[in-house]
């Protein structure tokens, strides 16, 4: 068996990964900080947590716009396009593999390749989360930081629930997507060598 | 000539109409006044002068009418005294000197004014507000110095009730601050009680983060009163170093936001069932909105998940090792 190595995290992509996590974690624990608050008290003292959560959330604003600008000027936005194209029969394929295939050690439906990095599920879900998940979790956010700008009542709900109601949904989701990214990056050929590619940029792809 | 007789007639025509239909909102003693207390004509008999920006007297000696501007804080705006909760008393049911003379005499300027449990103290019918408390919360207040009284912040002639029975929250706060920012943001009412040095509400409340929106959203009184759940507005105003700083208090489940803002709707709330109903409505406070049945659902979820990821990492350990 060959191993061939392919660069498929530039380093702009892996820059932008890191500084993402960082500021994710640390937004979910202040978040969950913030969101079981008791007037005895919280887990993280609830200025520091709001302090936290804002310099993170700034931060990785400013981040998703680095992330977007970088695929539109350069080639790693071809890896978020084209998801449509015979999605249920990919999906089942992959699908099928992650719940019976990997467990028989069948070779990976989709191979990692240049021009298409990810799996099908891979895809959609990062496609999902990136450029409707973020946004939304963003603007929320926004609007939490810069209450003003929330409208006071929308049919007869405070404007303020609804947003707030919004964001944490997204971020529940978010965080969910999130323990599910960081199982399924276990799923490569060893446990860690999908990890070491983020690091690196290789992914090593065996014949 | 017959034309010049027209145009007339329709001009005086015209003003009498203008002048029959005059609007009742435009006029001093108005029909609705009536309505609500009998005493509207001896009341008068004061709100001639105490009614307005200004007065006129007979100086016999100079043999002339004289007029003078009115103290504004001896002023009675009709409207608003006709909407208070004393509007059917007749002005000498609580001025008992004699103020019939003019000039008033030392005797009946110098008058003690009551207080609100000289009427409403010790009495059945107001017992349910508890003024005794509220009394002795007044007595223990910041604010219980000299030449302070519950009509600093009270006035009895155009007192109603406020967060009571309020619509519009939104309002009732901005009315209640108002009370405070009288003399807080007000150096000259504030040097009248006070020897302190003035006071910037804004510099002293820098640490608050978006501090208009809680100015607009929370009465002073939340974060400077201790909460007594014996009385429906605590009066017990604090000393600024015990002012809440902790914004877990109100950003919290248990907000103490419940014991105070939202006191009267909370109990109305708890009467029908609801619990927090009112910070999940239009008063929405962040941190102070538990949803058992979001949060379950996210909980139950997130475990379902990392079962399953379990499930998935025991099988691939139990197959790679086969």
């Amino acid at each position: 068996m060959t191993t061939k190595k392919i660069y498929v995290y530039p380093v702009w992509v892996r820059l932008w990964h890191v500084l993402n996590a960082i500021c994710f974690i640390l937004l979910i624990l202040t978040g969950m900080s913030l969101h079981f608050t008791t007037a005895e008290g919280n887990f993280i003292r609830f200025d520091i947590s709001v302090a936290i959560h804002n310099v993170a959330a700034i931060i990785i604003t400013f981040n998703y716009g680095y992330f977007v600008m970088g695929n539109i000027v350069s080639s790693n936005g071809k890896h978020y396009k084209n998801w449509r194209k015979n999605l249920a029969t990919n999906l089942w394929r992959q699908g099928r593999f992650y719940a019976f295939g990997i467990f028989k050690k069948e070779p990976h439906p989709f191979p990692v390749s240049e021009d298409n990095k990810f799996n099908p599920l891979q895809k959609i879900s990062y496609v999902i989360v990136m450029y409707l998940g973020m946004p939304l979790l963003i603007i929320s956010g926004l609007g939490l930081l810069f209450p003003e700008t929330i409208a006071y009542t929308v049919f007869g709900v405070s404007g303020l629930l609804l947003t707030d109601m919004l964001h944490i949904t997204m971020g529940f989701v978010l965080s969910l997507f999130l323990l599910i990214h960081i199982y399924t990056c276990t799923l490569g050929e060893k446990p860690l060598s999908l990890f070491k590619g983020m690091i690196n940029g290789y992914h090593d792809a065996h014949d | 000539m017959k034309t010049k007789k027209t145009v007339f007639s329709t001009i005086l025509l015209a003003l009498v109409v203008s002048i029959c239909a005059q609007s009742a909102d435009t006029l001093k003693i108005k029909p609705s006044f009536y309505e609500v207390s009998d005493y509207v004509d001896e009341n008068e008999n004061c709100l001639k002068c105490h009614g307005e920006t200004k007065y006129s007297y007979s100086d016999a000696d100079r043999g002339k009418t004289l007029t003078k501007i009115m103290y504004p804080d001896l002023i009675v705006d009709r409207d608003a005294y006709y909407d208070g909760v004393h509007r059917s008393f007749m002005c000498s049911d609580c001025h008992m000197g004699d103020f019939e003379e003019f000039p008033h005499s030392l005797d009946a300027r110098m008058e003690d004014n009551f207080a609100c449990i000289d009427c409403h103290g010790y009495d059945e019918t107001y017992a349910q507000y508890h003024f005794e408390v509220i009394d002795a919360e007044f007595a223990e207040s910041i604010h219980s110095i000299d030449g302070f009284s519950c009509w600093n912040c009270h006035d009895p002639h155009s007192y109603k009730p406020n967060m009571r029975d309020t619509e519009d929250i939104k309002e009732a706060i901005r009315f209640n601050n108002g009370m405070c920012l009288e003399c807080h943001n007000n150096f000259s009412n504030f040097m009248l009680l006070s020897d302190k040095d003035e006071i910037n509400v804004v510099e002293s409340h820098d640490w608050l983060p978006n501090q208009v929106a809680h100015f607009r959203s929370v009465r002073c009184i939340e974060c400077h009163t201790e909460i007594n759940d014996s009385i429906l507005v605590a009066h017990k105003i604090l000393p600024k170093k015990e002012a809440v700083q902790q914004c877990a208090e109100c950003h919290s489940r248990n907000s103490r936001l419940m014991h105070s803002l939202y006191k009267f709707q909370s109990q109305k709330d708890r009467k029908a069932g609801y619990v927090n109903s009112v910070i999940l409505n239009d008063t929405f406070v962040i941190g102070a909105n538990p949803s058992p049945l979001l949060d379950g659902i996210s909980v139950v979820v997130f475990i379902l998940s990392f079962l399953v990821i379990l499930f998935h990492t025991a099988l691939r350990i139990i197959k790679l090792r086969n």
